[in-house]
């Protein structure tokens, strides 16, 4: 029973052929869709709005405690771990200075309360979001409120988005940070090693008609409400005071809007 | 054809020892999943609140693609409510309506925190409980792990 070279090459490639063949066929008929005859909706209590956004009344950071009880309720909310290497830091808000806040060419005559206040910083939900843009899994996208948010499950950690966004809003978990949580909150889940997080203007609140986490705990230092709707207080806050926002130039449309000139004097 | 006994013995015993674990586990039977569908938690329902979102037969074979449905629709859309094939509604919530019933009781028993399933290397905080029991039953048996757990908890009950 001897072959030649080209009868096992032609004996080959037909039980191939076959193997292939009857795998696609076994397999083909398994993939199948499920049908769900059911419907979803939103909840009556969920806060709606055309979009959201947020002023930060820089009259009311004063003190430590003002600043740090903020971040302390966001943070604890929303499972957010701290690492004792600064390098894996992860934040969702925090506090940082004039100079980094509105970065480029300030005006060196600026009242020194202003120059040396503390800014509170968190992800700005701009209506152009380059983040979303660089995104290739569309882990990051805008929700129809303006809400620049995060599907955790999708993210391949490429980073793309933190390159991309301008303001350094996102954190990247380089390391695992269950152990790293100092006091658990049953209320939002944790990450995983390996993808990016951010503010996300509390969407889960909202959608339990709750005030974002930060803003409760402000003392009206945060005012959050729909930017679209004319009676909103911060819609009348934009219209009516002086805000400024961060790196306006870059055309991204932050919706987070910084009231400096107080909410005496204004 | 060149040692051909020497070829034909060497095969023939590769093959006898490839098939040892089919021949040894032959005729065996091996114990199924033992998945508590009645547990106490479940019990103290009232009996409306009994039934799953969906039926038993339709939640064993599509309970991936439904979760993967609830996850898009309340991440991605801010549609936190669903309305079951009776018309029934229910919450969008892993934690919330799927662990109310399916939890275990029993986040410290040692069985549940030596499960494969539950425990990963290097994933753990004491403060954070494991996989619920219920999952693991089966999950276990088949060896496939799920993942829900990296990042979602026990219900708030049991996670205090
Ligand atoms: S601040 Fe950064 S992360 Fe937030 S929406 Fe804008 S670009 Fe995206
Ligand atoms: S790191 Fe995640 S969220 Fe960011 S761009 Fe990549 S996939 Fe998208």
């Amino acid at each position: 029973m001897s072959i030649n070279r080209r009868q096992f090459l032609r004996r080959a490639g037909m039980i191939t052929a076959l193997g292939l063949g009857s795998s696609f066929v076994i397999s083909g008929f398994r993939k199948k869709e499920v049908a769900v005859a059911a419907e979803f909706a939103t909840t009556p209590k969920g806060l709606q709005a055309k979009r959201w956004a947020m002023v930060v009344d820089m009259s009311k950071f004063k003190t430590e405690a003002d600043i740090n009880g903020v971040i302390e309720a966001c943070h604890k909310l929303h499972n957010v771990p701290k690492f004792p290497n600064t390098k894996d830091e992860i934040k969702w808000i925090w506090e940082d200075d004039y100079h980094h806040t509105f970065a480029g060419g300030h005006n060196e005559y600026l009242d020194d309360h202003v120059l040396h206040s503390p800014f509170m910083v968190l992800c700005n939900h701009c209506e152009n979001p380059p983040c979303v843009k660089a995104c290739p899994t569309q882990a990051t996208f805008q929700r129809p409120d303006g809400i620049v948010s995060m599907d955790y499950h999708r993210c391949i950690g490429c980073r793309f988005c933190m390159g991309a966004c301008p303001f350094g809003a996102r954190s990247f978990n380089f390391r695992d940070p269950r152990p790293f949580i100092e006091e658990v909150s049953a209320e939002y889940p944790t990450r995983t090693p390996g993808v990016v997080e951010k503010c996300n203007f509390c969407y889960e609140r909202l959608a339990d008609g709750l005030m974002p986490a930060c803003v409760e705990k402000s003392n009206g230092g945060l005012i959050f409400g729909d930017l679209d709707d004319p009676d909103s207080e911060v819609r009348k806050i934009v219209s009516t005071k002086f805000t400024i926002r961060r790196k306006p130039e870059l055309g991204t449309q932050p919706s987070v809007y910084y009231l400096v000139g107080g909410g005496e004097d204004a | 054809m060149y040692k051909g006994g020497k070829i034909f013995a060497s095969l023939i015993i590769f093959a006898a020892l490839f098939t040892i674990p089919f021949f040894y586990n032959m005729g065996k039977v091996n114990a199924g999943p033992d998945v508590a569908l009645n547990t106490a938690a479940i019990q103290q329902l009232p009996a409306s609140e009994q039934q799953c979102v969906e039926s038993p037969e339709f939640m064993r074979a599509n309970h991936m693609q439904l979760l993967n449905q609830w996850r898009e629709e309340a991440v991605r859309n801010g549609q936190t409510v669903y309305v079951n094939s009776q018309g029934k509604e229910f919450e969008i919530s892993l934690q919330d309506t799927c662990l109310k019933c399916h939890a275990t009781e029993s986040a410290s028993k040692p069985a549940v925190l030596n499960n494969p399933v539950s425990t990963t290397a290097g994933v753990s905080n004491p403060a954070l409980n494991e996989s619920p029991e219920f999952c693991a039953s089966c999950h276990d048996y088949s060896a496939v792990k799920p993942q829900c757990w990296s990042c979602h908890f026990e219900p708030k009950e049991a996670a205090k």
